[in-house]
């Protein structure tokens, strides 16, 4: 066994895959639950755009709408924290103050989103320049109030939930330990990422909700003539999609990290919008693009501190001569690629981006 | 595609160019491929009217209507915040800030220098916005391409740093022009080619910009002798001051941008056809243009003119570049070219204005204690206003006027449309 793989990765160049496999293989299961957590606030953003975009409305202020959750959410669970002190209780360490700061997030998200949908559905705006506004706007208003109301109490928070620890019978399960781990040593919104993308593809595909709302984004005209109320439908997705993007700013500010930071979303919104195309607008689909992107961001990490050696020596000279910052900059490289139709075409939902005029003649 | 719900979205109902310059010999072809089907929401804006006093304000209107709104929006949100800013109800607070601000941006020669330099890459970055706009296009990638022009006028000025002034201000300006050209031409070639849409493009090559520069400026861009990563001192590089203090020669680079642009746009065949594009890409294939090589063209131009931004500063202002070179004058200038409605003048205006704001927000922040970022705030309340300018023209009565965003309601709708050719 240990001869077959030694003449596989000896093999010139194609050696270098095997060699990465194997380097995987060995080194994911350690960093997997990291991976899920980078990936969960992107996921999370890209469930908001698919549900834009598969009902007809571009969104690129996810960035911006998460910005404002998350810094709605530390504020929020800072005052709560002061008005009612409590332990937290024994999984995930769950405090009222955590909670409302959730809540929070999630509410302003929504109200954010309304601001959106106001805007390109009812006002019809242009959508791209809406989101930019939006995005322009977070990061002022945030930055602005940070100065104002964190910088004077610098000590405010709720903390953070905490993780669940999986009991180690699971995790020592063979083959499939790790991807049990990977999934239930996170916190709370951490863990719920999975069922919401998986109850949000069977819905979007399986239930009468998700075939109106994909009729909409491919030919609204069609779908009103049926008697589907277009403008509610999009409605209720872009504010139900806010509420996602709220879930991942909460998850920021709660989950990952105790504290605010101007612009700590970071470019996160629009990794997502790169995880939606990537995954077809679809939820699992941009749910795994959003595992990928953030395995490449951890495997860059990896290398530095433990770069592949012995067998794998070739394979480790060869990742530690690439600059790390491409490995930062794969989602993005990858997201061209893909746009550009080097690797499959990904095509988008016909009406995205479209004002919806119930009267006109089409 | 094309077969899509396209009745409303298609036409160039709202253009307005034919009717902007009357004199411009474009009028009449433009006039040739008018809107098809105007929906009543989707009315086609009345024509300018002939006496310039009347027309500036059926132009003007809207936006300056904005501004106005958005300052007493602002001031409003400076007097919620006077309990934390000042610890205590302060009726008087917006006044104090807001007049601390006119000083800082105008009350002194200083103050007034430091407008202008403020004003200067946003009005270089801005014409990369916004002409973009006149030719369909949503440029959102006018940071990278400040950042990579910021980064090729920092790696060129530091390795001619020796060379005689000439010599290494001309070398380290094309060389800024050339790096963001570049990261115009690949989303537009990427664009014609492919049909990848441009704000997806151009979004992600400002993350791939930041990137470059990360490993550039850590490693082979790096200075020795510094405690931190950054460039090399750009030495004769560096453009001469000829303002003020510190007035440098950009500010004349971004005054003379403004009538080449106006000049490109409506007195040369390049931006005739460039507009066309932009108000209805079909009719310009009809006419015998190529929409392709007119979207790597402006885009290149689009790259060129932020990159000059971007050199300018690191010439005229900074001198050097770190890792986390990072202003967000590329965002600002999306909010400039959408206030100046896309015209090189009210870009120039729109510039000045936000170039004041940034100049004079020190002072406010010292003597009102008003966070800085207020700043910010404001600039999205007035981008508010421009987009939702239906509120704007109902508190105002204008009828007539045009809205804020008109010269641009192509450009979302063929976001569907990408990679489906």
């Amino acid at each position: 066994m240990e001869q077959l793989f030694q003449t596989l990765y000896g093999i010139p160049l194609l050696g270098l895959v095997f060699q990465l496999g194997g380097y995987l293989v060995d080194r994911l299961p350690s960093i997997a639950p990291i991976v899920l957590g980078l990936a969960a606030p992107i996921a999370l953003g890209a469930l908001c755009g698919v549900m834009n975009e598969r009902s007809g409305v571009v969104n690129i202020g996810i960035e911006g709408i998460m910005l404002i959750a998350a810094f709605v959410a530390f504020v929020a669970g800072a005052f709560a924290a002061d008005a009612f002190p409590a332990e937290g209780s024994d999984v995930f360490g769950v405090t009222p103050a955590l909670l409302i700061g959730v809540a929070a997030a999630v509410i302003s998200a929504m109200l954010v989103s309304l601001l959106h949908a106001w805007l390109s559905i009812s006002i019809r705006a242009d959508q791209i320049i809406s989101g930019t506004i939006i995005n322009i706007a977070a990061l002022g208003l945030t930055g602005y109030l940070n100065r104002l109301i964190i910088s004077a109490n610098p000590r405010a928070g709720a903390g953070t939930f905490k993780s669940f620890n999986p009991p180690d019978a699971l995790v020592d399960l063979p083959i499939i330990g790790w991807v049990l781990n990977m999934f239930l040593d996170q916190g709370p919104i951490a863990m719920i990422v999975i069922v919401l993308v998986i109850v949000l593809q069977i819905m979007l595909f399986r239930s009468r909700w998700g075939l109106r709302t994909r009729a909409v984004g491919e030919h609204p005209k069609a779908a009103d003539t049926v008697g589907i109320d277009v403008i509610a439908l999009r409605y209720r997705n872009v504010i139900i999609g806010g509420a996602f993007a709220g879930l991942a700013g909460a998850y920021l500010t709660l989950e990952a990290t105790s504290s605010f930071q101007n612009g700590m979303t970071s470019g996160r919104g629009f990794i997502a919008l790169a995880a939606v195309i990537f995954g077809r607008w679809t939820p699992i689909g941009s749910f795994g693009a959003a595992l990928m992107f953030t395995a490449a961001e951890a495997l860059g990490v990896a290398i530095r501190f433990r770069p592949p050696d012995g067998d794998l020596a070739a394979l480790g000279d060869v990742m530690t001569a690439i600059p790390n910052q491409v490995y930062g900059a794969l989602p993005y490289i990858i997201t061209i690629i893909i746009l550009a139709g080097v690797v499959g075409r990904s095509i988008p939902p016909a009406a995205v981006g479209q004002p919806y005029y119930k009267e006109s003649r089409a | 595609m094309s077969g899509g719900p396209s009745g409303p979205d298609q036409e160039p109902a709202t253009d307005p160019k034919p009717a902007m310059d009357p004199s411009a010999d474009a009028g009449p072809v433009i006039e040739a491929e008018a809107p098809q089907a105007a929906s009543p929401q989707a009315a086609v804006p009345p024509p300018l009217p002939r006496d310039p006093v009347a027309r500036f304000w059926s132009v003007a209107a809207v936006p300056i209507a904005a501004v106005v709104l958005a300052l007493l929006v602002g001031s409003l949100i400076i007097l919620a915040s006077s309990f934390f800013a000042v610890g205590g109800f302060e009726p008087l607070l917006p006044v104090e800030a807001y007049s601390s601000l006119l000083r800082g941006s105008f009350g002194s020669v200083n103050g007034l220098v430091n407008t202008v330099v403020a004003a200067t890459p946003l009005v270089l970055a801005g014409l990369a916005v916004g002409i973009g706009f006149k030719a369909g296009l949503f440029n959102i990638g006018a940071q990278g391409q400040f950042l990579m022009g910021a980064l090729a006028a920092a790696g060129t000025g530091a390795a001619l740093a020796q060379q005689p002034p000439p010599i290494a201000i001309g070398g380290a300006l094309l060389a800024a022009a050339i790096g963001g050209g570049l990261w115009g031409f690949i989303p537009g070639a990427l664009k014609a080619w492919t049909g990848a849409h441009e704000v997806v493009t151009t979004i992600m090559l400002n993350y791939i910009a930041a990137a470059v520069i990360g490993y550039l400026i850590t490693g082979p861009l790096a200075a020795p002798g510094f405690s931190f990563a950054r460039t090399g001192p750009v030495g004769n590089a560096a453009l001469p001051i000829i303002l003020g203090r510190n007035g440098h020669l950009g500010i004349l680079i971004a005054l003379l941008a403004v009538p080449l642009a106006y000049w490109l746009l409506w007195r040369s065949t390049l931006g005739f056809e460039l507009r066309t594009v932009g108000a209805n890409p079909n009719a310009a294939r009809y006419a015998g243009m190529r929409p392709g090589l007119l979207t790597i063209f402006t885009l290149s131009l689009c790259g060129l003119l932020a990159g000059l931004a971007g050199g300018g500063q690191i010439l005229g202002t900074s001198g050097f570049m770190n890792a986390s070179y990072g202003t967000a004058t590329g965002f600002d200038a999306i909010a400039v070219a959408l206030l100046g409605r896309a015209h090189p003048v009210g870009i120039l205006a729109a510039s000045l204005l936000f170039g004041a704001m940034r100049a004079g927000s020190g002072l406010m922040q010292i003597e009102a204690r008003i966070p800085v970022e207020i700043i910010d705030v404001i600039q999205a309340v007035i981008l508010l206003f421009l987009a939702a300018d239906v509120i704007v023209r109902r508190i105002l009565r204008l009828r007539a006027a045009r809205s804020g965003v008109d010269e641009i309601q192509t450009v979302t709708r063929s976001y569907g449309e990408q990679a489906a050719r």
